[in-house]
């Protein structure tokens, strides 16, 4: 069986109409199985896209996607303990847990587990499957041998981050807003005006991360062309692509030539160059490298 | 209609949990008045594997003799992950606990907590704050499927939510930290360090390794690089600070700044009275990679201090400046502002 495609949940703060129509445009042209909806880094954006939640679904189910619910990432106060048990009760959809209380409150029923979950051991791995995981997305930083002796080891499906800037860190501080001499409490939505991020460069001007409100990622955007068929091949189950504000129609469909062997890596590799100006790849991490490395070959 | 207002519940007396990298920092910390020591093993099952640092079986053994000599306990932290397919020496290193009687296990990978609690029924299990537990779900989680007794809470929560949390969970018990070293991020949850370097907490229990760091003479002062990274540029009058990747200098939107946080230490002796009574059962004290001087100096002061407010007098003013990294000092997530 081919691997699967994932598409992750939106991590930035897109205005609402935008979010929609790129639901709706990946709905009716991407080639992804799987499309994740709903609010991971930040409680206070949730309300905005909420009142587009039902159609985006109904779409994308009508197109015969599989749609998950991504759940926050960290938890900190009781109203979002309240929204994550809203999102847990809809039996109608798959729920993708990023912290642990959310594949807790799930009591028994299928979850995905993942990318913001710590799991990095065939126990773990286990444990997650014995509450109800049917799919579990590995963090970033794990190297190509872990994913393959948790592959082996999986009765899940394994997933892992194939396209985007990598979640690396999340955080009670909001640092878009500190960056503005704002505080989360009064923060003006600033996130907003990045929907890649906001770049992070040393003191020499050398891209490094990039910061999404509390959430820090990568400057460089994964990309794992050139190793699909090999992580396949070690029983990676389905590949994630993290939304970024490009045509992720066209770079969706890249990854689907590629691991259906319609294209070679290396056209693939031009072509997503010329999806993502002035963006630096990275797949430093599935080499077991710095994760910011570009690894062509393991010598 | 009016209420009584409710008495206000007797103060308990928190246990000051201090930090041990060496025997003779265990010894110091005990000798000092702390109530708990932490130690980890001198390999990559803790979150402080750094060269020279922690202990072999044999010291740990003569440790937990001393400690308990003197009616103190020892925890010991393997907190970080284990290796997809080399659990062994994780799994080591919680038998040997058990074996050697540490008075707890700091744990905080789901897959070794089950281990621990499968074949060490007997082993006290505290969560670490590598597993950020940052809710009262997450908590009784751990809580209500392994019996874990006490949860270190990560520093993402004000000082009103710590306590919203000890209402929520008792009779499970919180540890927080007091003093040290400060992560920005949610613990356990960070993966910035292995995006520079290749090391991480989780897997490597390092952060920003001493292996990574160079520092570079130029004509204007001193560059700490992490990776190849700038972390930060120093005039030559200034002291250069070690490359922590998140209390480096950054630029953002053309303007470079402590993006995520300045070179500065948690503490909370002023506000300890608020933290007491936010119902937290234990203290932490951050830096088993210090020295006996540090930890004797700040496990005196928050002995003092705690003591203080237990007896109804104010706050010993202790200055803490000389041993706080960079001189700077921030209470962190405990009030709402840091955020």
């Amino acid at each position: 069986m081919t691997a699967k495609l994932t598409l992750g949940p939106v991590l930035f703060n897109w205005k609402p109409e935008t979010l929609r129509d790129f639901y709706f445009r990946i709905a009716d042209e991407a080639p992804v199985d799987t499309v994740h909806v709903g609010e991971v880094v930040c409680s206070k954006r949730t309300p905005f896209f909420e009142p587009y939640i039902a159609s985006v679904v109904e779409r994308l189910h009508a197109a015969g996607k599989e749609v998950v619910l991504s759940s926050l990432a960290l938890i900190m106060s009781e109203r979002e303990m309240a929204a994550a048990r809203d999102l847990a009760s809809d039996a109608d959809l798959l729920v993708e847990a990023n912290d642990i209380s959310v594949a807790a409150i799930t009591a028994g029923r299928p979850f995905v587990a993942g990318a913001l979950l710590n799991v990095y051991n065939e126990g773990t791995l286990a444990t997650l499957e014995s509450m109800g995981a049917i799919r579990v997305c590995l963090p970033a930083e794990l190297s190509g041998d872990a994913i393959a002796a948790l592959a082996t080891a999986a009765k899940s499906e394994i997933e892992i981050q194939a396209f985007g800037r990598l979640p690396l860190a999340i955080s009670a501080r909001c640092y878009a807003a500190r960056a503005r001499q704002l505080t989360k409490d009064a923060c003006q939505y600033v996130c907003a005006d990045d929907p890649d991020g906001m770049e992070v460069e040393t003191l020499d001007e050398i891209p490094f991360l990039a910061v999404n409100g509390t959430q820090t990622m990568s400057s460089h955007y994964m990309d794992l062309l050139p190793d699909l068929v090999s992580l396949r091949a070690r029983g990676v189950s389905r590949f994630r692509l993290w939304p970024q504000n490009v045509d992720m129609v066209a770079v969706s469909a890249l990854f689907r030539a590629v691991l259906d062997g319609r294209m070679a890596v290396a056209e693939a590799e031009d072509r997503l160059a010329g999806l993502c100006p002035g963006v630096q790849f990275a797949n430093g991490y599935v080499h077991g490298r710095a994760g910011h490395l570009f690894v062509e070959d393991d010598e | 209609m009016t209420t009584a207002q409710p008495a206000p519940a007797p103060l308990t007396r928190p246990e000051l949990v201090c930090p041990a990298g060496t025997p003779a920092a265990l010894k110091s910390a005990i000798d000092a008045g702390a109530d708990c020591v932490y130690v980890g093993f001198r390999d990559e099952t803790n979150a402080r594997n750094f060269p020279g640092l922690n202990f072999n079986r044999r010291e740990l053994a003569e440790g937990i003799e001393y400690a308990h000599g003197k009616g103190a306990k020892v925890l010991v932290a393997v907190n970080t992950f284990p290796r997809a397919g080399q659990p062994e020496i994780w799994h080591r290193a919680v038998a040997d606990c058990d074996e050697l009687k540490a008075d707890a296990v700091i744990l905080a990978d789901i897959g070794l907590i089950d281990h621990a609690a499968r074949h060490h029924p007997n082993l006290r299990l505290h969560l670490s704050v590598q597993a950020a537990a940052s809710n009262p779900d997450a908590i009784r989680f751990y809580a209500d499927r392994y019996g874990i007794k006490r949860v270190v809470l990560p520093r993402v929560l004000t000082v009103q939510e710590i306590a919203e949390v000890n209402a929520r969970i008792a009779p499970i018990e919180t540890e927080v930290f007091v003093f040290g070293g400060l992560c920005v991020m949610a613990e356990g949850r960070c993966a910035l360090s292995s995006y520079a370097t290749g090391q991480s907490p989780n897997i490597n229990g390092a952060c920003s390794p001493a292996s990574d760091v160079r520092y570079t003479e130029t004509n204007e002062g001193i560059t700490s690089e992490l990776g190849g990274f700038t972390i930060n540029k120093f005039a030559h009058t200034e002291p250069a600070g070690y490359p922590t990747l998140c209390k480096g200098r950054f630029i953002a939107n053309d303007k470079a700044s402590y993006l995520f946080e300045e070179p500065t230490s948690l503490n909370t002796l002023a506000i300890l009275p608020d933290l007491i009574r936010a119902g937290v059962t234990a203290f932490k004290i951050e830096g088993r990679q210090r020295g006996r001087a540090y930890v004797a100096a700040v496990v005196g002061a928050f002995r003092q201090g705690v003591d203080a407010v237990l007896a109804g007098k104010s706050l010993p003013d202790i200055d803490l400046d000389r041993i706080t990294e960079g001189g700077k000092q921030t209470t962190g997530a405990y009030e709402k502002a840091w955020r």
